[in-house]
């Protein structure tokens, strides 16, 4: 057989990604867009940037949206990481397989509901909606996924570590802080790289949940978009883009070393 | 049972003359009182009594799932008995988490930390008494000079063989100085070779510390080449406790027998007991003699037990008028290097085994295949057992 990819998986291939990239790539090229309109090129520049840097509304609230994202990411890892740790660690406790669900069920439920039923939660209880309500929103949304990534580190390795831990003297917390702690902070890290990321491009869930004065980025893009697509839009999607894409790839390489290096590990074994 | 004052291990110095057990002032390091451990409907430990003194190196054997494990982890601290109570120098350790107790585990599989070296895993039990950084210096030097690892210090646990893991769990078990030491299969996981010098490694480290040692294995040999005494478990209970040769010249039941080392079993009916001797009416219609009164009436359905090295095996009948003798014939023989093992299917039906060691060079089997031959043994070579 013929090895590597025929032409017609080829065009699929090219299909494909165009279809997926394609629109992005243009956005960021029309970033560097000289010419005022948004269709017509005018050539390489960087004034939109400029723009951008004095444009002191959409800057009030990308800091917003960092704020957001780095509160809630941290909030979600921890909450987070010791769910994974009950979850893995707890044994057979009762109600397992319902907290697992009750955990996972966000995962996949429509971010509309989601957002509907956290406002109308804010709501009933009377918080001022805002800053912390979109905080408290991404921890709740975030959350889940950084216990799936953490989860699955920790069942990748043996119980007996911790015991062995206990056994030379040390109480659980410690044993976990030291033995633990040290073997799955990748994947930790990985989950709040996630968590940042998925809050900081969250446009359903934050409208739901915003107040005055706590207008995300992408809340603004938005409202911006519908009276009409300036360049500068284009440059501050970019970055965002840059930023994501950095958080994606990190997370990704964090959880990758330690998967090869285990790979390695066991190839070792195997040889012996 | 009986007391015998000396195991047959040849032993190193001071280990000759070491028999706490039979001495009845000896308080016991370890002692489990009517033990029981449930695991839902399973119970794994049910009512289990046993000491273990101070300075020996014991030896749990059983099959798989018989719960010499949980019987470990009950003395380590991991689980908790549902009844009856462990003590250790005589104070109760209900309550004491692992932590706290003064043993250490060898866990079956090695269980070091992954993203420590080799020295810090030796150092991770003493860090925590929170000695001090020189002492620990030392203690680690020390350990790694006593399972031969020195040029390791500074490994990561995943370059290392299984045997230098192995060593290196051993160090970190014993670097705290536990009044006992809990191995669990601790050479499950070797070659053949490499098991029977690390168990030669482990006798001559119990010797040199005088640490207690219980170890936990499947493995009758290493039971019995290991331990200055062994119990013999089956579903949660021991039934029986001995140094080695007593569990195997003076087994308790069928399934000691059975479990420690090849036996031929002969079912019958005991027909006399005297103070020395017994007669025991075989199935095949033979009367069998054993030197050793039984404690059964006679008429009680008995089972002789003989091993099969002490079987004699020749083409003659023999003449010696109070040797047992049953006549059978070859139908198999196999060849092991250093022994030579024949199956004999006695007249009755039944099926026997002798062993004899190949003294000289085996240019030509004089007993070979369907030839008639005589299994023979004197009256003190086989047992009687009731159960
Ligand atoms: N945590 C547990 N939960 C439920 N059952 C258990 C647990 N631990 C052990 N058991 C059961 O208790 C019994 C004894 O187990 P244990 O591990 O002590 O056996 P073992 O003698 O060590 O066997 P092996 O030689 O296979 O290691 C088994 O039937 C096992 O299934
Ligand atoms: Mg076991």
């Amino acid at each position: 057989m013929r090895k590597g990819l025929s032409s017609f998986n080829l065009v699929s291939a090219a299909l494909g990604l165009a279809f997926l990239y394609l629109p992005i790539a243009i956005l960021v090229i029309y970033s560097f867009n000289a010419s005022r309109l948004v269709t017509v090129w005018g050539g390489w520049s960087l004034a939109w940037y400029r723009e951008l840097l004095a444009d002191g509304a959409m800057l009030e609230s990308a800091w917003v949206s960092v704020r957001v994202a780095l509160v809630s990411a941290t909030a979600a890892t921890i909450l987070g990481t010791l769910a994974a740790v009950a979850l893995a660690r707890g044994g057979r406790f009762r109600g397992r397989l319902l907290f697992t669900g009750l955990l996972y069920a966000p995962l996949v439920m429509p971010e509309v509901i989601t957002g509907l039923a956290l406002l109308l939660l804010f709501v009933a209880i009377g918080l001022d909606r805002g800053f912390w309500t979109i905080t408290i929103a991404h921890t709740s949304v975030t959350l889940c996924f950084v216990a799936v990534v953490v989860e699955s580190r920790l069942l990748t390795f043996d119980r007996s570590l911790e015991e062995a831990a206990m056994d030379l003297g040390a109480p659980p917390l410690r044993s976990f802080l030291l033995v633990i702690l040290p073997l799955i902070w990748p994947a930790i890290a990985a989950g709040f790289l996630l968590a940042f990321t998925l809050s900081l491009d969250d446009l359903v869930i934050a409208s739901f949940t915003t107040g005055p004065g706590a207008t995300t980025l992408p809340i603004r893009i938005y409202s911006e978009v519908r009276l009409g697509v300036k360049p500068e839009i284009n440059a501050i999607c970019t970055l965002m883009i840059v930023l994501v894409a950095l958080g994606v790839i990190a997370a990704a390489v964090l959880n990758r070393g330690r998967a090869s290096r285990r790979a390695e590990a066991v190839d070792l074994t195997a040889k012996l | 049972m009986v007391e015998r004052a000396q195991p047959i291990k040849p032993r190193l110095g001071p280990k000759r003359d070491f028999a706490p057990w039979a001495d009845p002032a000896a308080s016991p390091l370890v002692r489990f009182e009517r033990v029981a451990k449930r695991f839902g409907a399973i119970s794994a430990v049910g009512r289990l009594s046993l000491d273990i003194f101070a300075g020996e190196f014991f030896a749990l054997l059983g099959p798989s799932g018989c719960g010499k494990t949980t019987l470990l982890r009950l003395l380590a601290g991991f689980e908790t008995p549902d009844e009856g109570r462990i003590l250790l120098e005589g104070a109760d350790l209900a309550g004491m988490p692992p932590y706290r107790r003064p043993t250490n585990m060898m866990f079956q599989s090695y269980a070091l930390f992954p993203h420590l070296s080799v020295e810090r895993n030796i150092a991770f039990g003493l860090e925590q008494e929170r000695m001090p950084k020189p002492q620990i210096a030392a203690r680690v030097e020390e350990m790694l000079a006593l399972v031969k690892l020195e040029g390791f210090a500074r490994r990561k646990p995943d370059r290392l063989s299984g045997g230098e893991r192995q060593r290196v769990a051993l160090a970190r078990a014993l670097a705290k100085r536990p009044k006992a030491l809990l191995l669990d299969e601790p050479m499950a996981a070797l070659d053949k070779k490499l098991r029977a010098e690390t168990q030669f490694e482990l006798i001559e480290l119990q010797a040199k510390l005088g640490t207690t040692f219980v170890i936990v294995t499947h493995d009758q040999e290493e039971a019995m080449i290991l331990a200055d005494r062994m119990a013999v478990m089956e579903r949660g209970r021991i039934v029986q406790v001995g140094t080695p040769a007593e569990i195997y010249e003076q087994p308790s039941s069928r399934y000691v027998a059975d479990f420690v080392g090849d036996v031929n079993l002969l079912e019958g009916r005991l027909t006399a007991t005297g103070a020395s001797e017994s007669l025991v009416h075989g199935n095949g219609g033979v009367q069998l003699r054993i030197a050793q009164p039984v404690d059964a009436a006679p008429g009680a359905l008995v089972w002789v037990a003989l091993r099969p090295e002490k079987v004699r095996i020749g083409l003659e009948r023999p003449t010696e008028a109070r040797e047992n003798a049953l006549a059978g014939t070859v139908v198999d023989v196999g060849y092991l290097g250093n022994l030579s093992v024949y199956k004999v299917r006695l007249d009755d039906g039944a099926l026997m085994t002798a062993t004899l060691s190949n003294r000289t060079r085996l240019v030509e089997r004089t007993i070979g295949w369907n030839d008639r031959v005589w299994l023979s043994w004197p009256p003190e070579a086989a047992i009687v057992l009731t159960r």
